[in-house]
């Protein structure tokens, strides 16, 4: 099953999601890239619906890097959250809604902080310090709950992470073998091994 | 024949398409077409070239906002200030709105609130500057719906543009006859100044002036601004062009409308704020500027 997980730090966002491509009983890919790089500051984990989940996330890669390039500034995280909050809530209220759940995790530049937004298919937002997605959340929050630290560095970060993950693949009947990891911080985005 | 001074020729009666093109063309400062302006073949269209390569509609559409109330800008590392003079005034006119408390100062003529962090001073035409200012805000108030976000003052004043060369190259539509101030800020690049014209061109100014004795403005600004000056300092510097550049000889809240943009580091707003005459007045009598005089009617 589809999972996803995000945190905040000191000065950076860590977002991850599983890279298992599967179709009933069957793993068709381990290694699906499903965190799209939005902009130099901006990634985005999806889930949901097969079909609708690339459809929808291409849709906001391309519309949010038009915006970067037609204007000069790219969209901070904030003002994307809501573009992207406006779409889905349009989306739901149309003949055939996309059935797409997100993590928006940015760096804002202007404001030198590191923003994480929870998004849902009914336009639904929050902006959280730690979130999560799929049958997964119902492990992974708790232990945020407990261990989470807004200001701690990375490595502390990752090691949270790296508790989740763990949880997981210990609790989950059908458990996501691998899972990317990538990192938003203000030098930009990057992946990180776990 | 042309004469080689290009634009202006005098002519007994002008061609119907000419006089129907100028009947729509008047200015806010009741100058009447004291020259008759002989329409060529090539310029009662916004759409087409002349031979020299001229948009002709357009050139006379900045004619036009040359004979209009004076507007002046200057930017300030803290702050962005706006002045500008009215040229409809008088004692009949009736300003009781403006002079309450509540809402925003300004007679509604020269300064407007496009958002919470532009102000718009407009110079040229006054009905096409209302229209182009409703747009204006309706364009703000989409971006804040899409994006929960106050637009970059840029983008607004490309916008702005956008609108305005779509009027010289469809629709048979003439220009609009307004150049416009934008004062702002936005997160990207602080505090920021721009001037846009009837082409649809826009560009980033340190100091400007738009309207009536722009040249003159422009030269005393280009004398007197520093790069590192503060809000106050600028407030100073605009009252002191506008009082040599103004065609009354008084300085008071009845000829001046007046605005500043600045941010509050409190609220981490920006705060924009178009005085109101009482507030004009006393700027003025701070800035060593009022004068006494026994014409003016509008004392707060």
């Amino acid at each position: 099953m589809e999972t996803s997980f995000a945190l905040t730090g000191k000065g950076y966002v860590i977002v991850a999601a599983d890279t298992t491509a599967a179709r009933s009983i069957v793993k068709m890919k381990v290694d699906e890239d499903k965190i799209k790089e939005l902009g130099t500051h901006l990634l985005m984990a999806y889930s949901g619906e097969p079909g609708d989940t690339v459809q929808f996330a291409e849709y906001v890669e391309r519309n949010i890097r038009l915006y970067q390039i037609r204007n000069l500034y790219p969209l901070r995280p904030p003002a994307a959250a809501s573009w992207i909050r406006r779409s889905l809530a349009q989306s739901i209220r149309s003949r055939s809604p996309y059935s797409v759940n997100l993590l928006l995790g940015g760096y804002d530049k202007s404001e030198n902080k590191p923003n994480l937004y929870w998004i849902d298919y009914l336009g639904s937002v929050v902006e959280v310090p730690f979130a999560a997605h799929g049958y997964g959340s119902y492990f992974a929050l708790s232990l945020l709950d407990r261990y989470h630290d807004p200001e701690a560095p990375l490595e502390e970060g990752l090691a949270t992470l790296r508790r989740c993950i763990d949880e997981v693949a210990k609790r989950l009947v059908v458990s996501p073998s691998n899972y990317k990891v990538k990192v938003v911080d203000k030098d930009g985005v990057r992946e990180v091994e776990i | 024949m042309p004469s080689a001074a290009g634009l202006y020729m005098r002519q007994r009666q002008l061609p119907r398409r000419a006089r129907e093109a100028y009947a729509s063309v008047t200015s806010t400062d009741n100058t009447s077409i004291s020259e008759a302006i002989m329409a060529r073949r090539y310029d009662s269209r916004t759409t087409i070239f002349s031979p020299e390569g001229r948009l002709y509609q357009i050139e006379y559409a900045m004619e036009a906002i040359s004979h209009a109330g004076t507007v002046l800008g200057v930017l300030a590392k803290d702050g962005v200030v706006l002045a500008a003079e009215k040229r409809v005034t008088g004692k009949l006119l009736d300003l009781s709105s403006a002079k309450v408390g509540g809402g925003y100062g300004g007679s509604g003529e020269k300064m407007f609130l496009l958002n919470s962090n532009v102000i718009g001073g407009v110079a040229g035409i006054t009905s096409d500057a209302n229209s182009l200012v409703n747009y204006a805000r309706t364009v703000a108030q989409q971006h804040l719906l899409q994006y929960n976000d106050d637009i970059p003052v840029e983008l607004l004043a490309q916008r702005l543009c956008d609108l305005k060369q779509g009027y010289t190259q469809y629709g048979g539509l003439r220009p609009f006859g307004v150049s416009i101030l934008y004062a702002g800020y936005d997160p990207h690049y602080r505090f920021q100044l721009y001037h846009s014209d009837p082409s649809g061109n826009y560009s980033g100014w340190k100091a400007t002036c738009v309207g009536a004795n722009n040249g003159t403005a422009q030269s005393l600004l280009k004398q007197e601004y520093k790069d590192d000056i503060s809000v106050e300092q600028a407030i100073g510097l605009v009252l002191r062009v506008m009082s040599k550049t103004m065609d009354s000889p008084t300085l008071g809240s009845e000829k001046l409308e007046f605005a500043v943009l600045t941010y509050d580091e409190a609220n981490k707003q920006p705060k924009a704020k178009i005085y109101r005459p009482s507030e004009i007045d006393a700027l003025l009598v701070a800035e060593g500027l009022a004068k006494k005089d026994d014409d003016t009617e509008m004392k707060s």
